[in-house]
């Protein structure tokens, strides 16, 4: 995104280039520009823009595309160290 | 006019009104509601009841019979100004321009009164004239993102399908999957749309991606997806465009007025914790040689309650503003620069008054509360990944803690020295 930029290699994005189909719906759904269309295969162009929101992933009809989508939100984070931790979390949603 | 519309029935048969009586034709036809009265449909009303304008009358004369609209127990909302009637029964018409009344609503809801509960009924709604082959936009039941929605379609005939997200706007919806292929279809049936439009299309907002498959739309109940742009505002570019976005309509953008708007949100969060934090500081402040001291407590307590004040400031005001000039990846690397110019003027206002230990409490006072709070607004920003804000809160809460434990450890040996 430009002129913002949080940390780099973080992602968990990963395309499994073998079984991408190239139809293209990731680089519509991408609200990053992070996916483009090289030929008839998808590429991650910018992995340090992605914000693993998910929409590539769920999209893609072939499952060439993985991401642990999640919501960076401190707060949101915090209970879930505390649920991993069994301690009980005043839930409240972010 | 035609017979058979609303206002029709002669005055004899007027008082027993029927829902049949009330149907008009067949096809799409705009009904008069809230004011939306032609002339011949006034003097057609006017002719079965009491109104005579001409006759002497006390008080200001009265308004028009009921819409057949107007059902008992509800209430027809502000910003419909009419109804369409349609194979699937009467979609009400909403206005394209902001009205007080919904003013009011986003105000409450961006200072974080009613954010949480701000909606529209589900279903379906038309803007302008829509007929069978007019596009579908398909939005989430959060007002301020409908309202956003309406007022970008000034110039546009088209029916908005609100899909029951419980209030959350269309992006968060997606992440909680309440903005869903499920859902999406279930108000696609409940809405009876395939009676409306001929077509077999819906345009769904592309930030809703994250929750919503397009193939399952499609699966689920016949309508296939074609992805809008990500703002409302390029949507009727969009559609002139015959659907296609353009690169820049696919990317979210994160400009200084989006992220002032967020400020009033972020604020109303502190409200506990600032209670808390106020106590704090009061235990803080009383304890010194004569173990517990109240009114040294209200004496010394000013100092890093402004201390918290300007930590706030900073954190969740400044660094919001000025984010994309702030040096750093890290937000709260961000913060501890930001809290480092409130520093200066704060210690500057405090000169004189302020000991040599106390000088540090408030400086980590200010660092750690405008840490932490910049590093919370992460998740009101629409690019920092979990991955990325798990890496910076393992590598920067046990800094921003031990921060905090110092202010307490020099602001207490103060009173002792």
């Amino acid at each position: 995104m430009e002129g913002f930029r949080h940390f780099s290699g973080v992602t968990t994005l990963a395309l499994d280039s073998a079984a991408c189909i190239g139809c293209g719906i990731c680089t519509h759904v991408c609200p990053h520009g992070v996916m483009t269309l090289n030929g008839k295969k998808a590429k991650i162009a910018d992995k340090d823009g992605c914000m693993e929101c998910g929409a590539c992933a769920r999209n893609c009809p072939s499952g060439a595309l993985a991401v642990t989508p999640g919501v960076g939100c401190a707060a949101y984070i915090i209970q879930t160290w505390l649920k991993a931790k069994n301690i009980p979390v005043d839930a409240k949603c972010c | 006019m035609k017979e058979n519309t609303c206002c029709s029935p002669s005055p004899k048969t007027a008082g027993n009104l029927k829902t049949d009586d009330c149907k008009c034709s067949e096809g799409i036809q705009i009904l008069p509601m809230n004011g939306l009265r032609p002339e011949s449909m006034e003097n057609a009303c006017h002719a079965d009841s009491a109104l005579h304008a001409d006759e002497p009358c006390c008080g200001p004369p009265p308004s028009p019979r009921s819409s057949p609209h107007e059902k008992p127990g509800y209430t027809v909302c502000g910003f419909v100004e009419g109804f369409l009637d349609t194979p699937a029964g009467a979609v009400p018409r909403v206005k394209t321009k902001t009205g007080l009344y919904d003013f009011a609503g986003t105000l409450k809801a961006r200072s974080g009164f009613s954010r949480n509960d701000y909606k529209v009924s589900p279903g379906l709604y038309a803007v302008g004239n829509p007929g069978t082959g007019s596009p579908v936009l398909v939005t989430a039941n959060y007002k301020l993102g409908f309202d956003k929605l309406r007022y970008c379609l000034k110039h546009s005939d088209a029916w908005i399908l609100v899909v029951d997200t419980r209030g959350i706007n269309v992006w968060c919806a997606g992440g909680k999957e309440l903005f869903s292929a499920g859902e999406i279809a279930r108000q696609v049936r409940l809405s009876g749309l395939s009676r409306v439009v001929e077509h077999r299309k819906l345009v769904l907002p592309q930030l809703g991606a994250n929750g919503v498959s397009g193939r399952d739309v499609k699966k689920g109940c016949g309508f296939s997806v074609i992805w809008g742009p990500v703002r409302a505002d390029d949507i009727e570019a969009f559609i002139a465009r015959d659907m296609e976005a353009t690169d820049r309509m696919r990317r979210v953008t994160f400009g200084t007025a989006e992220r002032l708007v967020l400020i009033p949100v972020e604020l109303s969060f502190l409200w506990k914790p600032t209670l808390a934090v106020i106590a704090a500081i009061f235990v803080f402040s009383g304890i010194g040689p004569e173990i517990f001291s109240v009114s040294e407590a209200l004496n010394r307590g000013g100092m890093p309650l402004a201390a918290y004040g300007a930590g706030i400031f900073s954190g969740a005001v400044l660094t919001p503003t000025l984010l994309p000039w702030i040096p750093g990846r890290a937000f709260s690397v961000k913060g501890v620069i930001a809290g480092m110019l409130v520093f200066v003027p704060l210690v500057f206002a405090f000169r004189g008054e302020v000991g040599e230990l106390e000088v540090f409490t408030l400086l980590f006072i200010v660092l750690a509360v405008s840490s932490l709070l910049a590093m919370n607004f992460t998740g009101s920003t629409p690019y920092t990944s979990p991955s990325g804000v798990e890496k910076e809160m393992r590598i920067s809460m046990p800094l921003q803690a031990a921060a905090l434990f110092a202010a307490v450890f020099f602001w207490i040996a103060a009173a002792f020295i």
